[in-house]
């Protein structure tokens, strides 16, 4: 039922009519779509947090001059599941003087907000797990806010002064940086004029000027301001002062071993692939390649005498995989800026939050208000309303104003984009002769076969 | 979510188990959890069967439709006042297992305003015929609650939101008030403030 909704409201989907014939029945319709649910929803969260971490490191040793998990399968692609295989066979630990109930109830806290968020993410137009969440993002947030809750009881439940302070700079780093976070969310939606996230993928489906980071100036800066807010709100680095190893050993999940403490990286690495979503889903155009293909293909494809279920279904997947490559784009720059930058101390923090974000976020709130009032934006989705690439249309319709400054902010967040392209591409192959002299092993005599090595 | 659009979709029997089924679940986790809030003697663990009740009351409203409602009970309730109770806890608390210790007088007058509050509530609940025929199918429209809410209703907002400024003035007068005295009284050992940047 969630999967490829919008078909199996009135017909069910193309792989339940292959496994149960044409009219399955509405039992076994539920049943399905729970399993698929379970299952998918399961398997995906896992995934993503697995690749995440794995990922994580190899860029970790990357930057540093290392080569990263390279044993365990292609690339070491298969690492974080040896680690896992690890972690299940390790005991089971709680600290005695550690509140138990609360210790082991902890990291599921933590975990299942995480894995409730990719309820609404859209990863392609039929491709949401519920398409009809008219909340959608809102809803995101208010389950990531209960995220947190998991941490700070981890915290406190372990009954250790490292924890805690671990947790309470989660508390007050969290509860500030949520206002930021919501307002720049606001200048976006401001903007598209509804909180369905997969009313917000069609929005942007006419190419990369109809994308909402391009709408208006504040849009584009409130992006910003976003990214930073959502760095802070999922205790990344450079706001990774929850678990700074540092000064607080390992914070707030200090005493946690084995597979409760692989939870909260499940629950951290999902949150990371749920704010890159929603970044990707609100900003940058969700599931939508940068010409407008996908959405006119769509839309072609939703009239009733093209309608083709697989070539809908091939669609989907398309998408789906371009909306992953975005979200998994911006979980990058995470991992950059985690390796790069140095932590700063709470106080620094928190003035950055209440001082900086807060003010900025509010500005740019105010200016999207007056824009929406001044130099309205074009209505509509595009390809089904309106062809966004019809420029004399646009004129006609009386948006020029908003057209023209849709095109030079798409040209600005071009040069940028490019720019910081090259840069990783030079740095890249730059640091290539350097990583090898760094790395290469001298070379090591293999002794024949009948010789004794002395030790 | 998808049982709510299950129960509207399809008018059928199975949609309409699935709806009751979810129904008692949320209605046991939400009743559950609230006998622990008042039964536990642990602040952090009332705290946290807590969570457990507004999630249950939010699971409600997303079967009644309501994902709005549902969705500011978490951010605001569940993501921001338990959390501010908990970071309350650490900062006063001696011990992380500190407890209620009832005094009979206290328990009696508690016992008995709640008796009072449960009549109260029961005989309203008894006598009340609710219009279950106006009930709202479908989802609500996000837009046009915001209209309602800055249109029809914007002098009730407005009263509300000035409250909610007062209250943070009040706050912020507090804790400017405690630091000054911190300051005067730099020379006792724990000031505050000191005592809060050696924490942070």
């Amino acid at each position: 039922m969630p999967i490829l909704a919008q078909q199996s409201l009135s017909q069910p989907t193309l792989f339940q009519q292959l496994v149960f014939g044409e009219d399955p029945g509405l039992l076994v319709t539920f049943i399905y779509s729970f399993i698929l649910c379970a299952t998918v929803f399961a398997g995906l969260v896992s995934l993503v947090a697995m690749f995440c971490i794995w990922w994580e490191r190899k860029v970790a040793g990357h930057m540093q001059s290392r080569i990263g998990p390279n044993r365990v399968g292609p690339f070491g692609l298969l690492q974080s599941l040896a680690d896992g295989v690890k972690l299940l066979l390790k005991e089971d630990l709680a600290p005695d003087a550690a509140d138990h109930f609360l210790f082991r109830l902890a990291p599921y806290l933590a975990f299942a907000p995480a894995f409730a968020a990719f309820l609404a993410l859209p990863f392609g137009p039929d491709l949401t797990f519920e398409p009809r969440l008219n909340v959608g993002l809102f809803w995101i947030l208010a389950i990531l806010a209960v995220e947190v809750m998991g941490v700070i009881l981890a915290g406190w439940a372990s009954n250790n002064k490292w924890a805690i302070y671990g947790a309470m700079r989660e508390a007050c780093q969290m509860v500030s940086y949520e206002i930021p976070l919501g307002i720049s969310i606001i200048v976006g939606v401001m903007s598209a004029g509804t909180l369905n996230m997969v009313q917000l993928g069609h929005l942007q489906g006419g190419g990369l000027h109809t994308w909402l980071i391009y709408r208006n100036p504040f849009v584009f800066a409130a992006f910003f301001v976003y990214f930073i807010a959502s760095l802070a709100s999922n205790k990344r680095a450079p706001f990774d002062l929850p678990e700074s190893e540092s000064e607080l050993v390992a914070g707030f999940h200090t005493e946690y071993s084995g597979l409760r403490w692989s939870f909260f990286f499940f629950a951290e690495y999902g949150a990371m692939f749920v704010v890159g979503g929603i970044q990707a889903a609100l900003f940058l155009g969700a599931w939508h390649d940068p010409f407008g293909l996908i959405g006119a293909a769509y839309w072609k494809l939703m009239l009733p005498e093209n309608y083709n279920v697989a070539a809908l279904f091939a669609l989907n997947c398309i998408a789906a995989a371009i909306f992953c490559s975005k979200a998994l784009l911006i979980i990058f720059i995470q991992m950059w800026l985690r390796w790069t930058l140095p932590r700063p101390r709470i106080d620094q923090v928190l003035y950055a939050c209440v001082k900086v974000l807060l003010p900025l976020a509010c500005v740019l709130l105010l200016g999207g208000a007056l824009w929406q009032w001044l130099i309205p934006e074009r209505p509509g989705i595009p390809w089904k309303d309106y062809n966004p690439f019809n420029f004399v249309q646009w004129a006609e319709a009386g948006f020029t104003a908003a057209l023209v400054i849709q095109i030079l902010l798409m040209l600005i967040g071009l040069a940028g984009f490019v720019a910081t392209i090259s840069w990783i591409a030079y740095a890249a192959a730059s640091g290539r002769n350097l990583k090898q002299r760094l790395t290469e092993p001298a070379p090591i005599d293999e002794p024949s076969e009948g010789e004794v090595v002395a030790t | 979510m998808s049982f709510s659009v299950l129960a509207q979709s399809d008018i059928s029997d199975a949609a309409n188990t699935a709806t009751a089924v979810l129904f008692y679940l949320f209605a046991i986790m939400a009743g559950g959890s609230a006998i622990c809030v008042a039964v536990s003697r642990n602040i952090v663990r009332t705290a946290v069967a807590l969570l457990f009740t507004l999630t249950g009351v939010a699971g409600l409203y997303f079967l009644l439709n309501a994902e709005f409602l549902a969705a500011v009970q978490l951010v605001v309730y569940a993501g921001g006042t338990l959390i501010l109770i908990i970071f309350g806890v650490m900062l006063t608390s001696k011990s992380p297992f500190s407890r209620f210790e009832a005094k009979l007088g206290e328990v009696v007058i508690a016992m008995s305003l709640a008796c009072v509050l449960l009549f109260a509530l029961v005989m309203g609940i008894v006598r009340t015929t609710f219009a279950t025929d106006e009930f709202p199918t479908g989802n609500y429209p996000i837009d046009r609650l915001g209209q309602v809410l800055l249109g029809d209703y914007l002098v009730p907002f407005e009263v509300v939101s000035v409250l909610l400024l007062a209250v943070m003035i009040g706050a912020a007068y507090l804790a400017k008030g405690r630091r000054r005295e911190g300051e005067e009284g730099a020379a006792r050992s724990g000031s505050l403030s000191r005592q809060a940047r050696e924490w942070s």
